[in-house]
């Protein structure tokens, strides 16, 4: 098994490994906010239906390089990405890509937990809807699924008409995956879904993302070094804005190829 | 004990001491106004009070002045609240870190601060100045004058709780939403304003019980009336301009019935006051 090539950023060098297909291709991708240079030429190919950590320390750019994915960066104004990033062939950074079809295809969970102001069923039926017309029966049972998905059907099917803030945090954050794959997007984000929560519900999440990734493609942002090898088939580590090695999370936890990989791993830095 | 700890201690009992007076300085007048407005007003509340129109002092009626005040707050409330929720709305979700957001945010701080006789005597010249020449002089005080002068104390209120209501809530909330494919309008209207709606919805009933004190607005706009009026465009009593005119009657018997009037003012902002922590106080809990 050799490592995904990180630099330099040509197309020959963005090589997978698994027989996996890839499912989100970077070229090139270089992000700037407010003058501040943080993302730099960014080349890796994310594999379809596996988990892809995200690692590095503080301010290395790997949230920045999640939130990319779904262009949730853009609602900000002074940040702005260049170079190329491929979902099925087609560069999302295009202007001309709908925000509404890359949104519906690309999923987000957020570091807290934050449901809507609305019941649990709302909860989740809020987007499906703004997205796809469906008969109450249809959406009860998209509804279900989605909560079925997130291992948490049966903690709330009988308080479905109640208020999603009255949650613990961490059936909140599974409501929030929940949210994400009603829309039955390909690509699930995760910003530290778990930072926020106890260990339990940290290992219902991590037994969760297990569960997804036959379903969907993960990208999981983490700082938690322990999590990213329990769960992930790749791992990214990225400092200062660059992508410094990218591989099976096995090699990159046992041989890195990289001195700094080494160091960051073995918690010599960061 | 050692000499800082000592120090430490020495210091918590005197911050504790001078904040505890200070309160209590604060509570005391409150009561104190409390305590003088019912002990002057309770002997004119009765009845009459509220059957019986001030034309007919000796009967010590205010039901004119109460209906009047009912009409024209509820007016004016009806005029700076929509206006104020959307230029809040605007203000927290649209011009959050603009300049120009940062101008109409100062302008509004200024409206706020503003002098309440001067928004009366704005409202003369923009309102019932015109009206009076455009009518031949049929009419030219109005309950609507008075309505749209107190909607101004009422509009700042709104806005600004409105802006900071908006700007409380977490800005995951809306990368959230946003991150569904939801459109910003929607976000707003379906997800921020019910985030947010208990918090706006005080800020209303704020300015609501802001504006129904007030007396110098109305002084040249509504005017002032001793009979019933029900019409917009009538000139109409008030429970603070009757307050007014009654405290300048030399007859001891009618300053009883301005404190009586006093009183319900007192009380109405008050329970208004208690409704809005009720009300609201139990929808904030879960939340985080």
């Amino acid at each position: 098994m050799t490592s995904f090539a990180a630099t330099p950023p040509t197309t020959a060098d963005a090589q997978t490994t698994t027989a996996s297909r890839t499912r989100i291709q970077v070229r090139g991708l270089d992000f700037h906010y407010n003058g501040f240079h943080a993302l730099k030429q960014i080349s890796m190919d994310i594999p379809e239906r596996k988990v892809t950590a995200i690692i590095g320390p503080s301010g290395c750019g790997k949230s920045t390089l999640l939130r990319v994915f779904n262009r949730i960066y853009a609602i900000y104004p002074g940040q702005v990405a260049s170079g190329d990033v491929l979902l099925d062939g087609e560069n999302i950074l295009d202007p001309r890509y709908s925000m509404n079809r890359l949104r519906s295809k690309v999923g987000m969970v957020f570091q807290k937990p934050v449901p809507f102001p609305m019941t649990i069923y709302e909860n989740i039926a809020y987007g499906i809807r703004h997205h796809e017309k469906l008969k109450r029966k249809q959406m009860e049972e998209r509804v279900e699924e989605a909560l079925r998905s997130a291992a948490l059907w049966d903690e709330v099917k009988d308080k479905l008409k109640q208020s999603a803030l009255g949650l613990s945090g961490g059936q909140q954050q599974r409501l929030c995956i929940a949210r994400g794959i009603a829309l039955k997007p390909e690509v699930l984000l995760l910003d530290e879904p778990t930072s926020a929560l106890d260990p339990i519900a940290t290992g219902r999440i991590e037994q969760l993302i297990e569960e997804l990734k036959k379903t969907f493609t993960i990208v999981i942002v983490t700082h938690n070094m322990q999590q990213a090898a329990r769960v992930s088939d790749h791992t990214a580590f990225m400092y200062m804005g660059e992508l410094i090695e990218f591989g099976d999370t096995e090699k990159i936890f046992t041989k890195p190829d990289k001195k700094q990989t080494e160091d960051y791993i073995t918690g010599r830095f960061g | 004990m050692s000499a800082i700890y000592r120090r430490r201690y020495a210091t918590n009992i005197i911050a504790l001491t001078l904040s505890g007076i200070a309160t209590l300085i604060g509570l005391t007048f409150l009561a104190w106004i409390l305590w003088i407005t019912i002990s002057r007003g309770i002997s004119a509340v009765g009845v009459p009070l509220f059957t019986k129109i001030t034309a007919y002092a000796d009967q010590g009626g205010l039901a004119n002045a109460i209906v009047g005040s009912m009409l024209i707050d509820l007016m004016a409330i009806l005029i700076c609240a929509p206006i104020g929720v959307l230029a809040g709305t605007y203000l927290a979700e649209y011009a959050r870190r603009t300049k120009l957001g940062s101008v109409i945010r100062f302008l509004n701080d200024i409206l706020l601060s503003a002098p309440s006789i001067v928004l009366g005597l704005f409202v003369y010249v923009i309102v019932v100045l015109p009206m009076t020449s455009i009518t031949n002089g049929s009419v030219s005080f109005s309950a609507f004058a008075g309505a749209v002068a107190l909607a101004l104390i009422g509009l700042p209120v709104i806005v600004r709780t409105t802006d900071e209501m908006l700007q409380l809530v977490p800005g995951t909330l809306r990368e959230a939403a946003l991150s569904l494919g939801i459109p910003q309008w929607k976000l707003t209207v379906q997800v921020l304003m019910r985030a947010s709606g208990s918090g706006i919805a005080t800020g209303v009933l704020l300015a609501l019980a802001r504006l129904a004190g007030e007396t110098a607005p109305l002084l040249f706009t509504a005017f002032g009336n001793n009979y019933m009026a029900y019409g917009l465009l009538d000139k109409m009593a008030s429970l603070p301009v009757s307050i007014y005119q009654y405290t300048n009657d030399p007859n001891p018997a009618m300053h009883a019935i301005a404190w009586a009037g006093a009183l319900l003012i007192t009380l109405f902002v008050l329970a208004l006051s208690l409704l809005t922590r009720l009300f609201f106080a139990r929808k904030k809990v879960n939340h985080d």
